[in-house]
C-alpha cells in the first residue's frame, strides 16, 4: 500500500497536516500504527482508538476509526469500559509517557494486571510536550526540562519492566528510528490476546532536544540508532557493553487467560448457573 | 433480558432498591470502587448483572470507575457507577467529560458526612451544591433525591431514562439514611415501568454529524462499532465532533448543553407538596429529612400549628415553581437540611423575598428530628406574628 | 531486481523540513531545499527501500514504481 493509499484509508485526511512540530516522532508512530492495523487486517469499523491528554493523544483525531480522546491519564480506564462492554471491538490505546506513567500510572498497572485485551502504544518522548517541556517519570535522570532547570534528580521508570511485573503478557520496545521493526511489534501486539504494551522511544526535538543538546530530530534519531540494542544482540553482550544502552524488541510474551473472555466463561456462566 | 417480574412486596434497603431499579431501567454495565455507604449497590450489581449478560467491574479507583462507565456507554451499554462523598469528589473531572461529550450515564452518590473522610459514614446532605457545580466550567446538572426505598427504585429508573433521553450524566443523590434503611416496598411489575433508550442515528455514516442536535437539542448517538467512525473529545467541538479551538463553538456547544436540560425543566423539576396549601409555615426538606418533616407536619397540626411540607425531589433542576406556589400563602419557610445551608440558597432565590426563609441545620451526624422541626416552627411562629 | 527507475513524490504542503528522510536515506537520494524541505537529487540511486516513507512524520514522501518491502 502506498503512503497515499495508507493515509486515504486510515486517516481523516481533511484534518491533515497534523499539529505536531517539525521532526516530532508522533507522526512516525501514528504511521506505524496505521501500517500495523493494515497488516493485521483489522476491521476498521470494529476498532476503537482511545487516548488521554498530551501531544501523543491528539493522534486519534486524525485516524479514521471510532476514536475517543479522554481525560489526562485515563485512557486505559475508558478503554477498559469499551472493551468490557463490547469485547468484539479491537481497542487500541495511544498514550504518552506522562499520560500513562504519571497521572495514569495506576490504570496502567491494573489494566496490565487484569490482562485485558488492549493494545497500548506509548509515545515516550521523555517530556511533557503539550505544556512546554516539563520532566516526566520517563525523563532520564540528570536530563534537563523547564521544571528541572538543574537537571532532573528523579530516577526514571523502566516502563516495560513495570508492565511485565504488573502482569502484562506482551511487552515490546521500539523506536521511531527502527520503524520497520516497530510496525511488526505493533502487529504482534494487535494479534496477542491479552494486554499488549509497546513502548516507543521517540523524539521531541522542540522541548527535550533543545534542553538536552540535541540540535535536531536527526540527532535524536542517531542517538536511538547508537543506543538501542536488539534483545538478541544484548544476550551476547557484557554489562559494561550494555551500560547506557536500552533494549529493543520483544521483551516479554506469555499466553494467559484474557479478562473479558474469563468474565464470559466464568462469571456470566456461574451467575446463570451454567457451570458451578 | 431479565425475566419479567410481577408486583411483589419485598423488604429492601434504598441501596438494594437502586440495584433493582438499575436492572429494570436496562443498566448493563457497572464500574465502581468500594466506599461506604454505597457499596451495597456495587455488591448487588456484581450479583445481578452477569445473570442477564451484563458486566460488572471493580476498578482500581473512583476515577477509573467513572472513565470505564463512559467508555462502556460509548460502546452501547447503559452504564452506572455508585459512590459516596470522597469518591464523588474524585469523579468530578470525568463527570464534566460526560457532560461535554454528552455520554449518558448515572452516578449514584450516597451522601455521607464531609468534607474529606469526615465521619464515616454518618448521614449528611452536604453534596447538594457539589452535584450542581462539582466539575469545572458551566455545565448542565440533573440530580434526584429519593426519600424512601420505593423512590430509590423509581428515581434510579428515572435517572437512567433522563440520561438516555438527554445524553447527559444524571446524579442520584441519596443520603446514607435512605441508602441503608429498610422498608417493605412493592416494586412495579416490568410492564408498568417506562424504559427510555438513547436515540440512534438513521442517516448513513457518510452524512452523519455526531454532534448535530435533533429537535430536542440532543444529538442521536451511535455506539462504537456501529460503523459511524466518530470522534469523541473533551475539547470544545463543533457538530462534526472534532475540536475547533474556537470560542464561538464553545459558546454554541455549552449553551446548547444547558438549553437541552432547561427546555425540559418543567417536567424534570419535581417536588412533592404535603399540606402546603393552607400552611402558615412551610418546611422545605429533601431525602431522609423530608420524612422527619412529614412527621412534624402531622404532629404540629394535631397541636394546632399549621405546618406544611415542600419536598424537592430534584435537587437540580431545582423545583422553584413549587416554592413559588406557597411563597405568597405561607408566613415563613423553614429549610431543614443536614448541612450548613445549601438548598436554602435556592429556596431564597425562588421565594424572591416574599416570605422569610429560615434555616434549620444540623451537622452533628444526627438526623433532624420532627421535634427539632416543631421547635423551630414554634420559635418562628412567635417571631412572624 | 528490477531496472525500473523509482519515482518519489514529495508533498510540499505537508513536508515540515525536519530532514529525517534526507539524513537516513541509505542511497543519499534526497537533499534539502533552501527552505529545508526535502527534494529528490539522485533518483537513479533509489533502491525503493521505503525507509523515507516509514520515517516521515508527516506522510509527505512516497516512493512509487514497483512495490517495495516496507508495506507488503
Amino acid at each position: 500500500m502506498s503512503v497515499k493509499e495508507l493515509v486515504e484509508r486510515y486517516c481523516r485526511t481533511s484534518k491533515l497536516p497534523h499539529i505536531w512540530c517539525p521532526g516530532c516522532g508522533n507522526g512516525i508512530i501514528m504511521g506505524a500504527v496505521m501500517r500495523a492495523l493494515d497488516k493485521a487486517d483489522i476491521d476498521q469499523d470494529k476498532t476503537v482508538i482511545v487516548s488521554g491528554i498530551g501531544c501523543s493523544s491528539r493522534a486519534p483525531g486524525y485516524m479514521n476509526f471510532d476514536t475517543l480522546h479522554t481525560t489526562h491519564g485515563r485512557a486505559l480506564a475508558y478503554a477498559t469500559g469499551v472493551k468490557m462492554a463490547n469485547p468484539d471491538l479491537n481497542v487500541v490505546v495511544l498514550t504518552g509517557d506522562g499520560d500513562c506513567s504519571a497521572i495514569g500510572g495506576n490504570h496502567l498497572i491494573h489494566a496490565a494486571r487484569r490482562n485485558i485485551n488492549l493494545t497500548v502504544v506509548v509515545f515516550n518522548n521523555s517530556i511533557y510536550g503539550m505544556t512546554g517541556g516539563q520532566y516526566s517519570p520517563l525523563t532520564p535522570t540528570h536530563s534537563y526540562a523547564t521544571t528541572a532547570p538543574y537537571g532532573s534528580i528523579d530516577r526514571n521508570f523502566d516502563l516495560c519492566k513495570l508492565v511485565q511485573a504488573a502482569g502484562g503478557t506482551y511487552v515490546a520496545r521500539g523506536t521511531t528510528y527502527h520503524t520497520r521493526q516497530l510496525v511488526d511489534q505493533i502487529v504482534a501486539g494487535l494479534g496477542h490476546n491479552g494486554f499488549s504494551f509497546i513502548e516507543v522511544i521517540t523524539q521531541c526535538p522542540m522541548y527535550f532536544g533543545r534542553k538536552n543538546k540535541f540540535p535536531s530530530a536527526v540527532d535524536m534519531l542517531k542517538w536511538q540508532q547508537e543506543h538501542a540494542v536488539p534483545v538478541k544482540a544484548a544476550a551476547k553482550m557484557t554489562s559494561e557493553q550494555l551500560a547506557g544502552k536500552f533494549l529493543i524488541g520483544e521483551l516479554y510474551h506469555e499466553e494467559a487467560p484474557e479478562y473479558t473472555a474469563v468474565y464470559e466463561k466464568e462469571v456470566i456462566a456461574k451467575a446463570r448457573g451454567e457451570v458451578k | 433480558m431479565p425475566v419479567p417480574t410481577e408486583r411483589k412486596a419485598q423488604l429492601l434497603s434504598g441501596n438494594e432498591a437502586c440495584v433493582q431499579g438499575a436492572i429494570a431501567a436496562g443498566v448493563r454495565f457497572f464500574a465502581g470502587y468500594p466506599i461506604t455507604p454505597s457499596t451495597e449497590i456495587a455488591e448487588g450489581l456484581a450479583v445481578e448483572l452477569p445473570k442477564i449478560g451484563g458486566k460488572f467491574i471493580q476498578m482500581e479507583d473512583e476515577i477509573a470507575s467513572m472513565g470505564a462507565v463512559i467508555g462502556a456507554s460509548l460502546a452501547g451499554l447503559k452504564s452506572m457507577t455508585a459512590t459516596s462523598g470522597p469518591g464523588f469528589s474524585l469523579k468530578q473531572e470525568n463527570i464534566g467529560f460526560a457532560a461535554l461529550t454528552e455520554i449518558p450515564c448515572v452516578i449514584v452518590n450516597v451522601q455521607r458526612y464531609g468534607p474529606s473522610t469526615g465521619l464515616p459514614t454518618s448521614p449528611a446532605q452536604g453534596d447538594i451544591m457539589q452535584a450542581r457545580w462539582g466539575t469545572h466550567g458551566d455545565h448542565p446538572a440533573i440530580a434526584l433525591m429519593p426519600a424512601s426505598v420505593r423512590e430509590a427504585f423509581d428515581l434510579t429508573v428515572q435517572a437512567v431514562n433522563l440520561s438516555e433521553e438527554l445524553r447527559t450524566p444524571v446524579i442520584l443523590l441519596m443520603d446514607e439514611v435512605v441508602g441503608h434503611m429498610r422498608e417493605r416496598v412493592e416494586l412495579p411489575a416490568t410492564d408498568e415501568i417506562t424504559v427510555v433508550n438513547r436515540v440512534k442515528p438513521t442517516e448513513d455514516p457518510e452524512h452523519f454529524l455526531p454532534y448535530k442536535p435533533g429537535p430536542n437539542l440532543v444529538p442521536p448517538m451511535p455506539a462504537f462499532g456501529d460503523g459511524y467512525r466518530f470522534h469523541v473529545t473533551g475539547l470544545v467541538h463543533n457538530e462534526t465532533g472534532f475540536p475547533s479551538g474556537k470560542g464561538k463553538d464553545g459558546n454554541i456547544l455549552v449553551r446548547r448543553l444547558l438549553a437541552k436540560i432547561e427546555q425540559r425543566q418543567p417536567s424534570i423539576a419535581q417536588a412533592e407538596l404535603y399540606q402546603a396549601d393552607d400552611a402558615d409555615i412551610v418546611i422545605v426538606a429533601a431525602g431522609s429529612v423530608a420524612r422527619s418533616a412529614r412527621a412534624a407536619v402531622k404532629e404540629a397540626r394535631a397541636q394546632g400549628l399549621k405546618l406544611g411540607l415542600v419536598r424537592p425531589i430534584t435537587a437540580w433542576p431545582f423545583p422553584a415553581e413549587a416554592i413559588n406556589s406557597v411563597a405568597t400563602t405561607a408566613k415563613a419557610m423553614i429549610v431543614a437540611e443536614m448541612n450548613l445551608g445549601q438548598m436554602i440558597i435556592e429556596v431564597e432565590r425562588a421565594a424572591c423575598g416574599r416570605v422569610p426563609v429560615i434555616g434549620l441545620n444540623r451537622i452533628d451526624a444526627e438526623l433532624i428530628t420532627p421535634q427539632d422541626i416543631i421547635a423551630r416552627a414554634q420559635e418562628v411562629t412567635k417571631n412572624v406574628r | 531486481m528490477n531496472s525500473e527507475v523509482a519515482h518519489i513524490d514529495i508533498n510540499e504542503k505537508w513536508c515540515k523540513g525536519c530532514g529525517i528522510c534526507i539524513a537516513f536515506c541509505p542511497a543519499k537520494v534526497l537533499v534539502a531545499r533552501e527552505d529545508g524541505k526535502a527534494a529528490v537529487a539522485n533518483i537513479e540511486a533509489c533502491t525503493r527501500c521505503g525507509l523515507c516513507e516509514l520515517r516521515c512524520p508527516d506522510y509527505a514522501i512516497s516512493v512509487g514504481g514497483k512495490q517495495h518491502a516496507s508495506t507488503n
